[in-house]
């Protein structure tokens, strides 16, 4: 019995240095970039890591300002439209489309959500040669409705809210209301939206993220620098401009994630939660 | 009143309307698009002058026979099962030791949290950043070397200049930012297990490691094929990490990979748009293949035994919620 605890307690032991290891490996670099970023380029060429913040931010901050390319402000206000829009039409349109195959029967009620599944995975990137060229011939590139749009189509999400809705979605009090004289619309928004917050918000949430993230389609749509989103600008902080201005460029890559930061260190357990419930859905 | 039930079937059909149109619009029409662009000289946006090549097959013909092309499919291949094998094997372990009833590790919370971290934080963001790290002549892992005594304080390596190098801190990075999530969607699909089978597994006699083998890994392989596929779809398309860490993908394209390839091809400097639009659609088929396999998988899969496992991650997820309201 006395062999067995101590087995038990050297595998703790070893289990609690390997989940420590992993998590300083988690925070460092970001620690790294968080602190560098109030620090002189004198203090990081003289030791690249500190554990403490220094006094230069400002300094830092007022960089950007001689080089125009880099506007974090800017960039900040251009990723916010494009996220919360985007995010908006896929959590509405994806809950609006799963109703329309939960609560109706209607004939290709089956075939409309077989082929859901179906163009689940398609990936975007391989398409985007002809999106670019039909939103050129349009005319639309650097008009942030080309990146918002899109959204209204997102097949895995549907995927998510029917498996959601048909357990939590009582089909009877959609009746009852629809006694109540209400119309169907109606019915949608103000009992079924409701009672699909909870899986609306997870959603949202990673929806604003990858919008948020996402490099490839805003850098080929917008090439107006002044419509740029803040993961186009931090290429530019490769550039020379920059070469000597080691404290500005962490700085820089600061700002560009300091939402997401935010978000998640206020929702944090939430979206836990949340990539756990996804991941049912495979 | 059966007769009045059936006439809401159209609004079946309304409400799916906007998905529809948005679907032929912004998905269904680029992909015929770029199949047609594939076959012509396309070369400049925005135009109306593009023409069939006279070898329709022209530009498939030209990327297929680039060894340009293979390198960065090759590569693409490879930055992925270097991330992904120690990626699955860490998240495998991570959720056998959360999920472990015989020894409770405690803060599970905070390490689930702090792991998925880096999931969440701009790829884009995260290659720069590592950029700066492994900088030439000054950077933190330069320092790091000097200060351990691996190089004279003198000597500074420009590490990217090395290709193993450059593919290694790519795959590192890939492997970093995602063991969080694949960690919390294996624990999930353990704690999705009936308990029954553990504790039956415990009665006789099975020490840790065969319980790891012989119950909670079979029970767990549709997540897993599942976590392998969707990987897969996402690696292939990898293109954040390698565009900006390495300049110029990296010495002798060593960190090329097919989305960097495309780019480079209809976006950067020439625009053959032509030649972009062939890959996109020869990667279009093998991703199409592989999502296909995931089509028949989850199709098979028991619904019932999914809508079990869905309500039981709604309850975690509500209680979630609750602490959430309950701290503001």
């Amino acid at each position: 019995m006395k062999s067995k605890k101590r087995a038990s307690l050297v595998y703790k032991f070893f289990v609690y240095i390997l989940l420590i290891f992993l998590a300083i490996l988690c925070i460092f670099p970001f620690w790294v970039m968080i602190i560098n970023g109030t620090r002189s380029t004198a203090e990081i060429s003289q030791s690249a890591v500190a554990l403490l913040p220094s006094g230069s931010l400002l300094d830092n901050f007022k960089v950007f300002e001689r080089y125009e390319t880099f506007a974090p402000v800017r960039g900040f206000f251009n990723s916010m439209i494009i996220s919360v829009g985007a995010t908006i039409c896929a959590v509405y349109f994806s809950t609006l489309t799963a109703y329309g195959v939960v609560a109706y029967k209607w004939k290709f009620r089956n075939a409309f959500f077989t082929f859901i599944l179906a163009v689940m995975m398609i990936p975007g990137q391989v398409t985007l040669i002809g999106y670019t060229t039909f939103v050129y011939k349009i005319g639309m590139q650097n008009n942030f409705l080309m990146l918002i749009l899109p959204a209204i189509q997102a097949p895995s999400m549907v995927f998510f809210m029917r498996q959601y809705m048909i357990p939590s979605l009582s089909l009877e009090i959609v009746e009852s209301a629809r006694i109540d004289g209400a119309k169907e619309f109606y019915i949608f928004n103000r009992i079924a939206l409701p009672i699909m917050k909870p899986a609306m918000a997870t959603q949202a949430i990673f929806t604003f993220v990858s919008t948020w993230n996402d490099l490839f389609r805003p850098m080929v749509l917008l090439p107006d620098q002044k419509k740029n989103t803040l993961p186009m600008m931090v290429s530019l902080l490769k550039g020379d401009a920059y070469k000597t201005e080691y404290g500005t460029v962490y700085l820089g890559l600061t700002l560009t994630v300091l939402p997401l930061f935010i978000v998640y260190f206020l929702l944090s357990k939430y979206i836990i939660a949340g990539v756990a419930l996804g991941s049912v859905k495979g | 009143m059966k007769r009045k039930k059936m006439s809401y079937a159209k609004y079946g059909y309304f409400f799916c309307i906007p998905f529809a149109v948005a679907f032929l619009l912004f998905q269904l029409y680029p992909i015929v698009f770029t199949l047609i662009i594939g076959f012509t000289d396309l070369k400049t946006l925005p135009t109306n002058e593009w023409h069939f090549l006279d070898d329709i097959f022209g530009n498939f013909k030209k990327v297929l026979g680039q060894e340009t092309f293979w390198t960065a499919f090759g590569n693409t291949w490879l930055l992925w099962i270097t991330n992904f094998i120690p990626q699955i094997v860490l998240a495998l372990l991570l959720a056998a030791i959360f999920t472990d009833n015989r020894s409770k590790i405690k803060g599970q919370g905070f390490f689930k949290v702090v792991f998925y971290m880096p999931n969440i934080i701009t790829a884009a963001t995260i290659a720069v950043l590592f950029t700066n790290f492994f900088g030439y002549p000054k950077g933190p892992v330069n320092d790091l070397f000097h200060a351990l005594g691996i190089t004279a304080s003198d000597n500074n390596i420009y590490f990217f200049q090395n290709k193993t190098v450059a593919r290694g801190v790519v795959s590192f990075i890939q492997f970093w930012m995602w063991y969080g999530y694949s960690m919390i969607v294996f624990i999930s699909g353990i704690l999705g297990i009936s308990p029954e089978i553990f504790e039956a597994a415990e009665v006789d006699g099975a020490s840790r490691v065969q319980q790891f083998f012989h119950v909670t890994l079979p029970n767990i392989k549709t997540i897993m094929l599942f976590s392998l596929v969707t990987s897969l779809i996402g690696g292939l398309q990898m293109f954040d990490i390698p565009h900006l860490l390495v300049s110029k993908n990296g010495p002798s394209n060593a960190t090329l990979t097919t989305s960097c390839y495309i780019y480079n091809k209809a976006f950067d400097g020439k625009h053959f748009y032509g030649q972009g639009a062939a890959a996109s659609m020869f990667m279009f088929l093998i991703i199409a293949v592989l999502a296909s396999i995931m089509f028949y998988v989850m199709r098979d899969k028991d619904e019932a035994k999914l809508n079990k496992l869905m309500r039981q991650q709604t309850r975690e997820f509500k209680k979630a919620q609750k602490a959430l309201k309950g701290g503001n």
